[in-house]
């Protein structure tokens, strides 16, 4: 595949920056990569480590505004990009470097249809007459695997759907031919299941014109099984890079190894997961030395000091990396004192799997949209979002429901939990049967059931205190509570999911999205349910706050014994917080059962389909990562 | 004896809101986070001032009495007899410029009159000159055409103003909220009525609603000047037809588009995660619509607000110009306008009864929006601190 040595674009030294609020934001601050003919290199690492802005760079998309390019080379074959002007960028763009968003939609013109849109790239750059632009795109659409290519040609963009416009996205920045592909989170939108394909088809199309592909991810097992390079990128600079293969197997630097090690796999379930603490410092503010310091578990004394440089240590190394403990000049010094405190072993999660009672029971619930039309809003047909399943949540245990997006999981949840109220079908809570109560009646069982949403931005009211949207619960439910008593109260519950007693009279803008999502979990903690619906509680977070979150969930599982019910479509997750997991397909639970089983013998088609579609990174090669070992310290 | 017209009551009800206002900020608390917020910017604060100027003369304005007349005729009638003329604080503080009547127009701080007349001098010949004015210097907005003072008439339009766009918002802001958002959230046939009704009511022209609820019920109570003995009830209240009417429909008819306003975001705030996790914690819908949907509406209402205050100021002008608005005695920019009419097209032109107009409205109209934006933004926690 690697079809020549030298690099179709070289990075060098790229810094960019932006004036915010708070300063000047070193978003990227010193990158270099190269990229070969016909490879794909991958940037990860944390949100809002500049991942993006380099990309925009190369591309010379930096808004004028507010960010400049500071220094630093993008070399593209012969000729410097970033000293060029507009108009001849503008050539570049599309006709030697084209980029792929993550949201699609946003990035097709909503009013022309998608064929016309590839074909005008094609017209700009390749001269072509309207005939044999619309030729060349309906080639293009047929490569892009759509067996109606004349159909799409002329769909709209909102008929489409995420997958498909992926594709679109696809053919038009492949259409001419381009020598770099830049995809940044091709896929970060779209559902679990389709991932895959997309990345696939970004490689099938690399080796047909064999150009240099540029993806940027979050998405680690994605990286694994598709990239040929990696740069592990922490504010704003590269700190590890080297091929998947070394790098996956023996990361060195601390970050890189934290990171994999965040991630939910079966062969961590007993113990917590290994999360990194704090979170990326701002771009306008960087620790001083390594910029790592401060939350890195193996920081030494002279780590706030003296910058790490990225560099090839030795043969011994393999590949570069910006660390002190690998400058062996350095560990010889007096600066290579351990100082982080010591970050013992994750606690192990002891859980005993024996038989549980049932505390809550779903009997056929079926909850139905109507679909209504005309003038006089005639129900002309039904959403059958749940059609008829079944299930059974034991005491203190979790039940995943997995399965993809539009098949029903959240009406799902909500329904048992009668924030919807469903059609038809029963939820057995203690014999009780929710479904047939009335809003007052069950107003004393909302203490025993919450939920917790999705989104920390949308989860929380924007205009109330965390006081006011953690105590809510309290005031509603425990009426008889003083206002003394549930202030306490709160505070100790803030305090539980890690969040100080200053938090009480701020905002939910003042916090970052992990923080926001801990608070979520407090107002759900703080009227002591029994049972707890987490509805995609932790997709919408980064990698190590997932982690934080999770191990959060699970050591409050253990604590207060909460059944969880908890929807999502992370493969990973489920095998790293579930005890049984329930598919969910089209409304209807296709397999319900313990997740071992499960994953090692789906028999459902549409699971052997899920579990083949996600790409997982083997569990024990994430288990085998350990952090290197500073040597003893100095007297 | 105090005489208190109905449309005083709008008044009394903005200057208590305002009190009570001031009186929440001491301690803490929202509104005290809210003062701390607008006190960061010298414009707000300058605005903030111009406003409670405005506020200060409208109450003025409307705090009353009549003065009892102590004549022989008084003492003979045994009993006390007050003056048909309930004037206000305002008037009595102005009284120099009240009573400082020309004869017809004169220039702004001109020492005579706009226009010549015959003048007959002391050797019995009559001339035609401009004569000198009886109160010269003081005019400094110079006087309209039956003499008066132009400055007190515009000053004396504040209140009419304020009462029209207080009193219309004061309908236009329970009606909009309380209808766009049970129509949002509950939806359902409580929606398709609400939205029927305010459809229909948006799709007839205002201005034929306003002329003929005016013609109708317009032409009853105080119209201005003098108070008639009639129109007293229970001794000191009287009602005020004409401009309450007037306030009345003008709230009517623009009502509308803030309900749908507020029913479009009722619709998106519904779904939002929040409310579903307040729904979780067994909140009520009474709860959810004020703990949640209403502080998050807040911004709409505000800008509407004031958008709506500016037109329903300028509304008024609009309908005294086509003869429905308030009555020729009662003082209002819009009367003042109306004048300009002919004046403007007078050969030297008249310009400073326009210009007296407009300078009412534009030291209302811009503060007022420069207020409410600063409101909008402090009542946003996610633009305070900034
Ligand atoms: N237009 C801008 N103005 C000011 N600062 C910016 C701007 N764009 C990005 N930044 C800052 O630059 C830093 C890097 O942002 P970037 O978007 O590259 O992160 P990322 O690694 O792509 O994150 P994610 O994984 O969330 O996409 C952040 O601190 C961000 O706040
Ligand atoms: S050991 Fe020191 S240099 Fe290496 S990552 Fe940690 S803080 Fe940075
Ligand atoms: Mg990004």
């Amino acid at each position: 595949m690697k079809e020549s040595q030298t690099p179709v674009v070289e990075v060098i030294g790229l810094k960019t920056y932006f004036r915010s609020s708070s300063g000047v934001a070193r978003a990227v601050d010193g990158v270099s990569f190269g990229i070969r003919k016909g490879s794909t290199f991958a940037l990860v690492g944390e949100s809002g480590c500049g991942k993006s802005v380099t990309a925009l760079s190369i591309i010379g998309l930096i808004d004028r505004h507010s960010g400049w390019i500071e220094g630093g080379k993008v070399r593209l074959g012969n000729e410097e990009l970033t000293s060029l002007d507009e108009s001849t960028m503008r050539q570049v763009r599309g006709m030697r470097v084209s980029m792929i968003f993550q949201e699609p939609m946003t990035s097709l013109n909503p009013v022309i249809c998608v064929g016309e849109q590839v074909a005008e790239g094609i017209r700009l750059h390749q001269k072509a007459s309207k005939q044999d632009a619309r030729v060349i795109t309906v080639a293009m659409l047929s490569r892009v695997g759509f067996d109606e290519p004349e159909r799409i040609y002329r769909a709209y963009p909102h008929t489409l759907s995420g997958g498909q416009r992926q594709r679109v996205m696809i053919a038009m920045a492949v259409a001419c031919k381009p020598e770099l592909l830049i995809a940044d989170e091709p896929t970060t939108a779209l559902d679990v299941t389709i991932q895959e394909g997309i990345v696939r088809l970004i490689k099938e199309m690399q080796s047909e014109t064999s150009m240099a592909v540029l993806l940027i991810t979050h998405n680690m097992a994605l990286v694994y099984k598709n990239a040929d390079e990696v740069g592990v990128m922490y504010a704003g600079k590269i700190v590890e890079a080297g091929s998947v293969k070394t790098l996956f197997s023996k990361p060195l630097h601390p970050y890189t190894i934290k990171l994999l090690r965040s991630m939910p796999v079966a062969g961590q379930r007993t113990h917590a997961l290994d999360a990194i603490r704090g979170s990326v410092p701002d771009a306008a503010s960087y620790p001083s030395g390594c910029r790592f310091s401060g939350r890195c578990p193996r920081e030494m004394a002279g780590c706030a000091q003296k910058e790490p440089e990225l560099v090839l240590r030795g043969q011994e190394h393999g590949h570069p990396v910006a660390c002190h403990l690998y400058d062996a000049p350095f560990m010889a010094s007096r600066s290579a004192r351990l100082v982080a405190s010591a970050e013992g072993v994750p606690a192990p999660l002891d859980k005993t799997h024996n038989e549980r009672p049932v505390l809550l029971e779903v009997r056929n619930l079926k909850t139905w949209y109507p679909i209504r039309r005309g003038l006089f809003k005639r129900v002309v047909g039904h959403v059958k979002a749940v059609d008829g399943i079944s299930l059974s949540i034991r005491k203190g245990m979790t039940l995943a429901l997995v399965g993809e997006s539009g098949c029903g999981k959240s009406t799902a949840g909500k329904s048992i939990i009668r924030l919807i109220t469903p059609d038809a079908g029963e939820v057995l809570y203690m014999g009780k049967d929710l479904c047939a109560m009335k809003e007052g009646e069950l107003r004393p069982l909302r203490r025993r059931m919450q939920m917790i949403f999705q989104d920390p931005y949308s989860s929380l009211d924007p205009r109330r205190t965390i006081m006011n949207t953690v105590g809510e619960g309290l005031e509603i439910l425990y009426p008889e509570m003083s206002r003394r008593s549930r202030i306490a109260k709160t505070a100790s519950v803030l305090e539980r999911v890690g969040l100080g007693y200053d938090a009480l009279n701020r905002y939910p803008h003042e916090f970052s999205g992990g923080q926001r999502q801990r608070i979520g979990i407090a107002r759900a903690l703080a009227v002591e349910p029994e049972f707890i619906v987490c509805d995609e509680a932790v997709s919408a977070l980064d990698v190590s706050v997932q982690a934080q979150i999770l191990n959060l969930l699970k050591s409050i599982q253990l604590d207060m014994g909460i059944a969880m019910l908890f929807i999502t479509h992370d493969l990973g997750v489920v095998e790293y917080m579930a005890d049984e997991v329930a598919v969910m397909y089209d409304g209807k639970i296709v397999e319900h059962g313990n997740v071992e089983e499960i994953f090692a013998r789906p028999r459902h088609e549409y699971t052997k389909k899920l579990l083949a579609a996600v790409p997982r990174i083997d569990s024990a090669l994430i288990e085998s990562l350990k952090l290197p070992v500073v040597p003893a310290a100095w007297p | 004896m105090p005489i208190i017209l109905a449309t005083d009551l709008f008044v009394y009800l903005l200057v208590a809101a305002g009190a009570y206002f001031v009186v929440k900020t001491r301690g803490a608390g929202q509104a005290a986070d809210v003062l701390r917020e607008l006190r960061k910017r010298r414009l707000t604060m300058a605005a903030l001032t111009v406003l409670a100027i405005y506020a200060g003369v409208a109450l003025m304005d409307s705090v009353r009495w009549r003065d009892a007349l102590d004549s022989d005729v008084a003492a003979g009638n045994n009993g006390r007899i007050y003056s048909p003329e309930a004037l206000s604080l305002l008037d009595r503080a102005l009284g120099g410029l009240r009573l400082a009547q020309e004869k017809t127009y004169s220039s702004p701080l001109a020492s005579r009159l706009f226009t010549k007349e015959n003048a007959l001098l002391a050797s019995g010949e009559v001339r035609r000159e401009y004569a000198p004015l009886k109160y010269p210097g003081i005019h400094l907005l110079g006087t309209d055409k039956v003499g008066s003072d132009v400055l007190y008439m515009a000053v004396k339009g504040v209140r009419t103003a304020i009462i029209i766009g207080a009193g219309a918002t004061i309908i236009i802001i329970p009606f909009a909220i309380f209808f766009g958002v049970i129509a949002g959230y509950f939806g359902g046939v409580i929606d398709d009525v609400i939205q029927y009704v305010y459809t229909t009511l948006a799709s007839i022209p205002g201005v034929l609603l306003i002329v003929a609820f005016m013609l109708l019920f317009g032409n009853r109570g105080y119209q201005g000047g003098s108070v008639a003995p009639d129109d007293v009830v229970l001794g000191v209240f009287v009602p005020n037809d004409r401009l309450m009417w007037l306030c009345l429909i003008l709230g009517i008819t623009s009502w509308t588009d803030l309900c749908r306003l507020i029913r479009g975001e009722t619709l998106k705030l519904r779904e939002l995660e929040y409310v579903q996790a307040a729904r979780a914690l067994g909140a009520g819908k009474l709860r959810i619509i004020y703990a949640h949907v209403v502080p998050n509406l807040m911004h709409l209402v505000v800008i509407t607000f004031v958008l709506q205050f500016s037109s329903l100021v300028l509304a008024e002008a609009v309908l005294s110009y086509i003869g429905i608005g308030v009555g020729p005695q009662t003082g209002s920019w819009g009367n003042m306008i109306n004048t300009a009419r002919l004046e403007l097209s007078r050969a030297p032109v008249v310009w400073w009864n326009l210009a007296g107009a407009f300078a009412g409205m534009f030291f209302l109209v811009l503060p007022a929006n420069v207020f409410a934006d600063a409101v909008r933004d402090a009542l946003d926690p996610r633009l305070r601190n900034r």
